[in-house]
């Protein structure tokens, strides 16, 4: 198990790897990737029991689905970087014939990618179908769901949430990218949506929140602590309070770069603030 | 010397949405992986069979199809082979991007079952009688569209979709119709059937309007035109051959759908024969219209959905030969 300092360089490459990744093609989301670099590494270094190799069905291991599927390049850098696929095919992101689409896809074949997204708001049901397949096939492991808060304001959100507390979804832990920014603005000017604990809470989840999500051990320490909250009849809500750039200075708390590519010398300073730890692919 | 013709009886009508609960209670018998999903409609889409005999295998989600389809894509992810089940225009045009990218594009198991498609859904009107699901379906890449015609088909096709892996979109109905084709038969997806011989005329029917294609058959033979009526209960991947075949032989033809002509069966057979074999055709089928309230009958036949419309539409279209 890689210790506090292999996870913290890992975190510093992957970070590399998406400004790296859409400044070659000018285009894709470096925002709300960097926001979650710590997640992900946490996720799948740590925390989720994992079989070698892949199959579809995911039997006998946990799962994670990504709902807020603009944010490919922190996952496919993740995935490539634990094992799911060569880190050189991180050179193919939004190329043509490449199976690094845009937005994840099973279409192409990509090992590590269990459904499509992209379009917003229906990851939870997704995950929650393959929380509810584990408890028919007697598997005892987890699911993991990741969503952007923004991506909170699509309905079928909120469908998913009412029905997997009344159903006693109780081996999921649905993460919130906590960021408050998307692609207009801050969420709380786009269209404000309140106290999301208060929201989960009403639908009958157990909520914890994660004040320092782009701090490593707090990340670890959290995750575990919805891990134990787990099979006890309820759903779990992790809010992960990221901030938006995180990493790169200039791209920091704006929804700027959302959706905007670095040009060469805005990539040469963010490369600069973080630099090579285990090789660039 | 007249060409004898098959000629169709029955001694029961019933409505497809039953052949479509027997089906999923005898899969539910055979099948341990197959699970069903309702959203509020378990009694109109005649699950309870299934899920009295398999409760740990049925999900209420509530009056909420987005998220239907959503966890009947998660539940693939595991192996389980899903079945939905709700009204035709809530199975496709009120979810459809969470068909389109959750279940079409990722390739997953799961069967849309929709019941009430059409104008026979009858007095709730035109917010329920969905004309444009096939079309909206059939363009979906990869997802098979299938539309039986009676009971015993509606059970056999039912069945059969679970032995096929891929995502598909089964359509049925409300009224009570004919039973004509066998119980025991093998449904296969793709594979069009003949149901009589003719020379003068083709014609191809789905769902519903198969039944009254052979009421049309028996009314034109005896006004001496021969018939050969087609049942294309699969529109995707469409029999190509069956109906090149067919109109080589004929030289015109008549599509006869309970959908609206844009998109629907019809459609689909004039792309084939504008590639492989210009033939004059004429469209049985909504005329880009919605619906309104009134028995199925009263619809089917103000909106010239029948026998009758059948007729009229052979006679047409044999003078454009």
């Amino acid at each position: 198990m890689p210790n506090i300092k292999e996870l913290t360089d890992l975190t510093t490459q992957v970070r590399r790897d998406i400004l790296r990744m859409v400044h070659k093609v000018n285009s894709g989301h470096p925002g709300g990737s960097l926001g979650c670099a710590e997640f992900f590494v946490s996720l799948y270094q740590k925390l989720m029991e994992t079989k070698d190799g892949f199959d579809m069905d995911g039997i006998g291991e946990d799962l994670f689905f990504l709902s807020n599927g603009h944010i490919s390049p922190v996952y496919y850098s993740v995935l490539a970087r634990s094992g799911y696929f060569p880190v050189e095919e991180l050179n193919t992101f939004r190329l043509i014939d490449s199976r690094l689409q845009g937005h994840p896809t099973t279409h192409e074949g990509l090992p590590g990618i269990r459904i499509a997204s992209g379009s917003l708001g229906q990851g939870m049901s997704v995950a929650i179908g393959a929380a509810q397949a584990k408890k028919l096939n007697n598997d005892d492991h987890l699911v993991y769901s990741l969503h952007g808060d923004g991506e909170l304001q699509e309905g079928q959100n909120w469908e998913a949430i009412m029905y997997a507390s009344a159903k006693k979804v109780d081996n999921l832990i649905s993460t919130i990218d906590l960021n408050q920014q998307q692609i207009d603005g801050c969420t709380d000017d786009v269209l404000p949506m309140g106290s999301l604990r208060a929201k989960f809470e009403a639908f009958g989840w157990t909520v914890l929140d994660i004040e320092k999500g782009n701090d490593i051990e707090a990340v670890l320490e959290g995750m575990k602590k919805a891990k134990s909250l787990t099979g006890q009849g309820k759903p779990v809500c992790v809010l992960l309070h990221t901030v938006m750039g995180n990493g790169v200075d200039f791209m920091m708390h704006t929804h700027a770069w959302h959706g905007k590519a670095p040009n060469d010398e805005q990539l040469a300073i963010g490369l600069e603030q973080n630099t090579e730890t285990l090789g660039d692919y | 010397m007249g060409i004898i013709m098959k000629t169709y009886t029955y001694t029961e009508k019933k409505d497809t949405r039953s052949g479509f609960g027997a089906g999923l209670a005898e899969l539910g018998r055979t099948n341990p992986n197959v699970v069903a999903l309702c959203a509020d409609l378990i009694g109109s889409l005649k699950m309870n069979e299934f899920i009295d005999e398999n409760p740990e295998r049925f999900f209420q989600i509530g009056i909420a199809e987005a998220n239907m389809m959503g966890i009947a894509a998660g539940l693939t992810i595991g192996g389980k082979i899903p079945f939905t089940g709700t009204f035709a225009n809530f199975s496709t045009g009120r979810v459809y991007d969470q068909i389109r990218q959750s279940i079409a594009y990722s390739g997953k198991n799961v069967k849309i079952c929709a019941s009430h498609a059409g104008l026979t859904l009858g007095e709730d009107g035109a917010t329920h009688q969905i004309l444009e699901d096939i079309g909206l379906m059939k363009m979906l890449p990869g997802m098979v569209v299938i539309n039986p015609c009676d009971y015993n088909q509606t059970k056999a096709a039912t069945i059969a979709i679970a032995d096929y892996d891929g995502p598909v979109y089964l359509r049925f109905g409300r009224p009570s119709v004919p039973i004509f084709t066998p119980a025991d038969q093998k449904f296969e997806i793709g594979k069009a059937i003949q149901l009589t011989e003719g020379t003068d005329v083709t014609i191809v029917a789905t769902g519903h309007l198969v039944w009254e294609a052979l009421e049309a058959s028996k009314a034109l033979h005896e006004a001496g035109i021969s018939a050969e009526v087609i049942n294309i209960h699969t529109i995707k991947p469409l029999d190509d051959k069956a109906i090149i075949e067919s109109v080589s032989k004929t030289g015109c033809i008549v599509t006869a759908e309970e959908h609206n002509y844009l998109g629907g069966l019809g459609e689909s057979v004039a792309r084939v024969l504008a590639q492989h074999k210009p033939t004059p055709q004429e469209f049985v089928a909504t005329n880009d219209t919605f619906g309104e309230s009134g028995t199925p009958a009263q619809l089917m036949d103000k909106y010239g959905l029948n026998s009758d419309a059948i007729q009229k539409a052979v006679k047409k279209v044999m003078k454009r030969k």
